[in-house]
């Protein structure tokens, strides 16, 4: 690509955040509404930047909190806006409230996370637990591990939401700071392609709630328990079924026009294959986690790392399929789920996807929680997680180190006291 | 019942969410017209009742009125439609004139029967 007469088209050094917020652009979206948090204001920050200067066209609100975001982008979408935004921790904590509104009123509204930990102690760097807090939220979530990933995923995410079987939201994430705020080449198709890859904008509205002003209407009053508010929830859990499939068709799609893979959407396998010895792994350390798989395939170890991209809807039968030759699974979490079975949310997830099926029901799933609050995690530490698997298997007990607390590796743990 | 997205663009025929039978055939979401869900109901306290020989047509009852039950007639005067209206006398205290009183409901009631 040579093209450098459009700051949109082509390879471009971007951070993160520009990417999410190009990725809008790209898209297309009428709407933006804003309140800034670290690590996330640059994006709001660039798109206002763009429509100052007439490079977006969209109506950009500030708003007075990121509740008031998420309420102006309901609003927005009710209307038949395409609509976007991003936050971050603390900040989606006090949005949560309409954010399981939007997903009950079934809105595509499509919204980027710059993940950090969560307060207290104040901490703004890559941790998932701000995502895994609106988990239940009926939204779509996809965890993505690189710059273009992001850029890409925004784009997907448009086509995957206003799809009429899921209109469900969705949340890109990715780590604050390790991805947010460092910068690498972004590839940003031609914006013909894009137009002609994304759905159109009904003039309408979306198919199931329009405004008309003729026509008053109310939409998600009150329903007595005899009526049919079971029903509205279930009709939640199967478009979020129902998207695990349109999640792997976009993905394919994209891939062929724009030639840009990402596993099947739902999960990328990294040698895992042929793995005895696989880990389920998200977000940027998983894409730093194949040095790791490198260096001990290289010794012989048959090792494999399955990226997880999709954490909802979760691909609890497609993952059975991709481990069941394996002999031990670990799952690493860059988050936390206190007081759950393992302490982190994805191993609970897999530990509950695998019991499902007779091939994967006696595989040892050993849960992994490192790089909590951005702490680094570096291939080393990522290697002595497979090591860790290799003891189990080989000696059927949980090797006593530092880290361990209840069957579960809290790796990268601080104890200088170690004896 | 038929496909809800057909039913979905037209009001006379889009059923009350209870004559669904089953919830396949249901919209994503509830919807439904506000004449079917914002009724008050039988809990208000006081009314607002105009005098309209002092009332001078200005519209601010209309204008201020939070539920937007005050429409203009075609004989120019302000009407409330009392089954949305909820009684909270923000009409009577706007009203440059004080043509506006609020009314007991129970007295009201009795002024209806009466008549």
């Amino acid at each position: 690509m040579t093209n450098t007469e459009s700051e949109f088209e082509g390879i471009h050094l971007l951070k993160g955040n520009y990417a999410a917020a190009y990725a809008a652009r790209a898209a297309n979206v009428q709407v933006v509404t804003a309140f800034p948090i670290t690590p996330q204001t640059l994006v709001v920050e660039k798109i206002s930047e763009l429509v100052d200067s007439g490079k977006m066209n969209c109506e950009f609100i500030r708003m007075e909190s990121e509740h008031s975001v998420m309420t102006g982008l309901i609003g927005a979408s009710i209307a038949g806006a395409r609509t976007f935004t991003g936050t971050s921790g603390q900040g989606l904590l006090y949005m949560s409230e309409p954010v399981h509104w939007a997903a009950g009123t079934r809105l595509p509204i499509v919204m980027s996370i710059a993940s950090r930990g969560i307060a207290p102690p104040w901490n703004i760097w890559a941790d998932f637990s701000d995502v895994i807090t609106q988990r239940d939220s009926g939204w779509l979530i996809q965890l993505t591990a690189t710059h273009q990933e992001i850029y890409d995923s925004i784009l997907m995410a448009y086509k995957i939401s206003e799809d009429p079987d899921v209109m469900l939201p969705s949340m890109v994430a990715y780590g604050g700071f390790i991805l947010s705020h460092t910068s690498k080449p972004v590839d940003m198709p031609p914006q013909a392609e894009i137009d002609a890859f994304l759905p159109q904008i009904p003039d309408q509205g979306w198919e199931h709630i329009f405004l008309d002003a003729e026509r008053p209407m109310m939409h998600g009053a009150l329903i007595m328990p005899g009526d049919f508010y079971q029903e509205f929830r279930m009709k939640i859990q199967l478009a979020q079924i129902r998207a695990k499939d349109k999640i792997k068709q976009v993905s394919k799609k994209f891939g062929e026009k724009f030639g840009r893979y990402y596993g099947n959407g739902l999960f990328e396998e990294y040698n895992s294959s042929d793995a005895e010895y696989i880990i389920i792994n998200c977000g940027e350390i998983a894409k730093q986690m194949e040095i790791a798989v490198d260096s001990l395939r290289k010794e012989g170890y048959k090792v494999g790392m399955i990226r997880l991209r999709t954490y909802r809807p979760f691909p609890s039968s497609e993952l059975v399929q991709a481990v069941k030759h394996a002999k031990i699974v670990g799952v690493v979490d860059r988050a936390t789920a206190f007081g759950s079975p393992t302490g982190g949310p994805i191993s609970t997830d897999v530990r509950a996807a695998l019991q499902d099926d007779p091939n994967t029901r006696n595989l040892t799933v050993v849960p992994f929680i490192n790089g909590i609050g951005g702490r680094d995690v570096l291939p080393e530490e990522q290697r002595g997680q497979f090591e860790t698997l290799f003891h189990v298997l080989d000696k059927g007990t949980y090797p006593k180190t530092k880290d361990l607390m209840d069957k579960t590796y809290w790796t990268g743990t601080i104890d200088r006291r170690d004896s | 019942m038929g496909d809800w997205r057909n039913i979905c663009k037209d009001k006379d025929t889009r059923p009350e969410v209870q004559q669904y039978e089953s919830w396949k055939e249901l919209p994503p979401i509830p919807i439904c017209f506000p004449a079917h869900a914002s009724d008050t109901g039988s809990w208000r306290t006081v009314r607002p009742v105009t005098n309209y020989e002092k009332c001078t047509k200005c519209g601010f009852c209309y204008l201020y009125c939070p539920e937007g039950t005050i429409h203009e007639g075609k004989d120019g005067y302000y009407h409330v439609e009392y089954d949305y209206c909820k009684g909270c006398g923000v009409c009577a205290n706007e009203c440059p004139v004080k043509c506006i009183t609020m009314v007991l409901e129970s007295d009201a009631q009795e002024e209806i029967m009466n008549d």
